[in-house]
């Protein structure tokens, strides 16, 4: 098991081109002798396909979805980064490295962050030769937007709707691939588990979702590039299938996990309606370029939002982090937000919300420009709550939406298991402790395109990786024990549906793991969650049969490792003795209530070994070594 | 609200599949119709029988996974929305609601209201991309691209495929969704160079998956969630026949 980051000597400047210029290539001829299991069909796992297909690699590519272009990196909205800097208005790589290290708090990998800051630029090419339809200005070119957390405009965007066509993108450019015969696509199957022969991973156990069929592929190299796992809350804005289950399983087979307690919470999503509520409403960041984010200045104020004056209102981004504003960063303003309605200023049902306010916007713009830049938005809102934002405010809540824990993965994007790598949002790797807006697309294509395609010709051409077939014990284990955990799943005949205890858990964790926590919720946590799995055990229902589409079985698989996993995550919380971006523990923060970390003993990334069932996983220590930025207190004031 | 609904039941492909009648009760205005969707499924899993099986993912409005015809119409009564993003404010106290899937040759049923749509995947196989390996790409500004192709472009990359558009057309045409595909890249100088090829390699590929002729019944324009416009049927014409002469 090897734990080592392999960070290339040199400069930052020079360590990637240093990588390459060192690393050990694969002939063309030889290439397709090579088989790539790609698990995931997202940014990442479309990206990395497609283009380890173009170089002649023999590609397997998996996804539960009906066809690969469903995958929930279709749902981000704002944008995609890149230091192109052609605003002229000071982006240069060395401010994207530094803004995101800055805006992840200071818990990401250095190299890692420089090396996604260098390549963003080729993906802007990538993407746009491909035919991906960005804004333009009049005279033809490039158009840029804000984002947060950053003082320059570098977000590329396509409407509202930017994920959505780089996943098209990236679905076309593989979908090229499988009709050359150079990709095989296998759409409607989970991964159950992950092949591991004497120490590498050499393939994966799948179900057939339709049939039920339970299969073993055996392959030179697997890539996860299965996404986060944000549904341990339940509510979340991922889609309903997203799930930890490939990840969680990996982890079970010696991939260690790292910071799974680094979760963002995005502060603006349409607030909970009721009980029945299935999954959180994202409103794109991109919204507070233009919208102004307040709560009336007293507590329980019952008039609406019209009727309270403008000296009645406290616009508390604005007051707080002049600025930055309404551009502060995620963590930032999901705190400000929480701390608003736990003061009683909170806004609509429940006092769930504040109010985003464009009434300014529109007064100063008019209502057209509005409309161009947000009008889907607008008329998304509309549909989901009846009401019209253009006539009152919005009214939003923070939600979870994206993990910035995962596999821990080194420079090359390997997992501690040789062979098995790990891309995208599955992995832990250049978000630190908060990821900013419009980084998750340019992460997941940088290591899809431009990553993987370099660092899997290093793997392959060290060798030794001997030849197997489907008949060995390993795989026959493997696919025995996936067989059965079905079969138990169907057996226990309780009385509980799944999604049942899903529910459940979610509430737990967004109670006690959420936006703020505490070493004694986190403890309650740990006796309440394994009390919940027990449940789960004994009183699950699955109707029907393992042998035809059977979503309750879907859900239950998938329930069953969010289970086991939110006690890794809130293990990891309760370790982190640290207030530190997405991670705020109440007992550390400074008097005025930000986040206070502590980077004499924390400044580490947290990497969990499972250590077989009923047994504590142990905790390993990647130092975090910044040779070029300054360690400093994040302030957006 | 309280609600009667009929919906598909079919437990696969061979199976022959009927409509069945169920009662949900004391359904909130503010849910979606999913999400009334699961209400009845947790009671129908509660009772030991075996749930709708529906496809959905994102809930957003932006995956393209959900899809049923809801009293007639693909993804419901409201236009430019997808089944998921329709709420239950559209009904009223003691509605009779028929829910169907989709139904086309192409489409086979899966189960209840989960339909195969793998043709759409074969048909954007046969050329609905650019062909440049990653790595070829010049600067993005290399080449401006006005604002009106760009945004007649997006227009018609906004399609999602989900299906509506071959549920609604009489004849199970997939004109929408493949003009769709064949105008975005079209509009772009970057997708011009394989124009005649992949308009005509598309175009037979439809056909080769069992989707029938568009006939001009706008149907699916109607139908559409993202609102593309029946137009870019007229332009794939155009551009089949400069493929041929």
């Amino acid at each position: 098991m090897s734990f080592e980051s392999y960070i290339p000597s040199g400069p930052i400047e020079q360590k990637w081109d240093n990588y390459k210029a060192e690393q050990k290539l694969v002939n063309p001829a030889n290439k397709r002798k090579y088989k790539v299991i790609v698990v995931g069909t997202g940014l990442a796992g479309s990206a990395a396909a497609a283009s380890l297909a173009e170089l002649g690699y023999n590609v397997s590519a998996f996804t539960y979805h009906d066809s690969p272009r469903r995958a929930h990196s279709i749902a981000a909205q704002g944008g995609i980064n890149a230091a192109k800097n052609y605003q002229n208005d000071g982006d240069s790589v060395w401010r994207l490295f530094y803004d995101t290290v800055k805006g992840g708090d200071f818990r990401a990998r250095e190299a890692n962050v420089y090396r996604l800051a260098q390549v963003s630029e080729s993906i802007i090419d990538q993407c746009v030769a491909q035919g991906v339809p960005f804004a333009r200005e009049y005279g033809g070119y490039l158009s840029n937007r804000s984002f947060g957390g950053a003082q320059v405009s570098r977000t590329f965007y396509a409407r509202g709707q930017t994920g959505q066509q780089l996943l098209i993108g990236a679905y076309q450019a593989l979908s090229r691939q499988i009709g050359l015969g150079k990709v095989t696509m296998h759409n409607k199957n989970e991964m159950m588990d992950l092949i591991v022969v004497n120490g590498k991973a050499r393939g994966i156990v799948t179900r057939d979702l339709v049939t039920g069929k339970i299969e073993s592929h055996i392959a030179d190299a697997v890539l996860l590039c299965t996404g986060g796992y944000g549904n341990v809350f339940y509510l979340s804005t991922n889609a309903m299938n997203c799930n930890v289950t490939a990840a969680y399983r990996a982890y079970k087979k010696g991939a260690f996990f790292g910071n799974p307690c680094y979760t963002q919470i995005h502060p603006t999503c349409i607030p909970v309606s009721g009980d029945y509520q299935s999954k959180l409403t994202l409103m794109s960041e991109s919204l507070r370029n233009d919208g102004r984010i307040w709560v009336p200045k007293t507590q329980g104020e019952a008039r609406g939002a019209a009727e309270i004056p403008e000296t009645e209102r406290d616009y508390y981004l604005e007051r707080k982090y002049p600025s930055f504003g309404n551009l502060s960063p995620r963590d930032i303003a999901s705190r400000a937000a929480k701390e608003a309605c736990d003061d009683g200023r909170g806004v609509g049902p429940g006092g769930k919300g504040v109010y985003l306010d464009f009434a300014d916007a529109i007064n100063r713009l008019g209502q057209s420009t509005i409309e161009e830049r947000y009008g889907n938005l607008f008329e998304m809102y509309e549909r989901i709550t009846g009401e019209n934002p253009y006539k009152v405010p919005m009214r939003i809540y923070p939600a979870v939406h994206y993990t910035m824990g995962g596999l821990w993965v080194d420079y090359e994007l390997m997992s501690t298991i040789p062979g098995l790598f790990v891309l995208g949002e599955a992995n832990f790797s250049d978000h630190g402790a908060n990821r900013l807006g419009a980084s998750a697309l340019m992460q997941g294509l940088a290591d899809g395109y431009f990553v993987i395609p370099y660092t899997l010709a290093n793997y392959f051409a060290k060798g030794g990786i001997e030849k197997i077939d489907t008949s060995i014990k390993e795989v026959r284990d493997a696919q025995q024990q996936s067989t059965e955990k079905i079969q138990s799943l169907l057996s226990i005949n309780g009385k509980r549906t799944p999604t049942s205890f899903h529910r459940e858990l979610g509430k737990i964790m967004w109670d006690k793991c959420g936006m703020a926590r505490n070493e004694k919720g986190l403890s309650e946590a740990l006796i309440e969650i394994p009390a919940l799995r027990e449940e789960f055990w004994q009183n699950l229902t699955v109707p029907g049969s393992g042998e035809q589409l059977n979503q309750s079985l879907e859900v239950a698989n998938r329930v069953a490792d969010f289970l086991e996993f939110s006690e890794l995550m809130v293990r990891d919380a309760v370790e982190r003795r640290e207030s530190a971006g997405g991670h705020f523990r109440e007992e550390y923060q400074t008097p005025d209530g930000e986040a206070k970390r502590n980077d004499e003993e924390f400044s580490y990334v947290a990497a969990w070994e499972y250590k077989g069932e009923g047994s504590k996983p142990e905790l390993h220590k990647e130092q975090l070594e910044f040779e070029n930025v300054k360690l400093a207190t994040r302030s957006y004031k | 609200m309280n609600l009667r609904l009929h919906i598909w039941r079919q437990t696969g492909p061979s199976d022959h599949g009927m409509l069945r009648a169920y009662n949900v009760n004391n359904v909130s205005e503010h849910m979606s119709f999913l999400e009334m969707l699961d209400v009845l499924n947790e009671e129908l899993i509660e009772k030991g029988e075996e749930p709708v099986a529906f496809d959905h993912d994102c809930r957003e409005g932006i995956c393209g996974t959900c899809g049923m015809v809801i009293n007639g119409r693909p993804h419901g009564p409201l236009s430019r929305t997808t089944a998921c993003q329709l709420h239950m404010r559209s009904f009223k106290d003691g509605d009779e609601i028929y829910i169907e899937p989709w139904r086309a040759t192409a489409f086979p049923i899966v189960r209840d209201l989960v339909v195969d749509r793998s043709a759409f995947d074969r048909v954007i196989q046969r050329g609905g991309f650019v062909s440049v390996n990653t790595g070829n790409a010049q600067d993005g500004n290399a080449i401006p691209i006005s604002k009106i192709d760009a945004d007649v472009s997006m227009d018609a990359a906004a399609c999602i495929g989900c299906g509506a558009c071959v549920a609604a057309c009489p004849n199970s045409s997939a004109s929408l969704f493949v003009a769709a595909k064949i105008g975005h890249l079209v509009a772009l100088p970057q997708g011009k160079a394989e124009a005649a090829t992949r308009a005509m390699s598309m175009v037979l590929s439809m056909d080769a998956e069992g989707f029938g002729s568009c006939t001009n019944h706008y149907e699916c324009e109607a139908a559409c969630p993202k609102g593309i416009s029946a137009d870019f049927i007229a332009q794939m014409n155009r551009e089949f026949m400069k493929s041929v002469f």
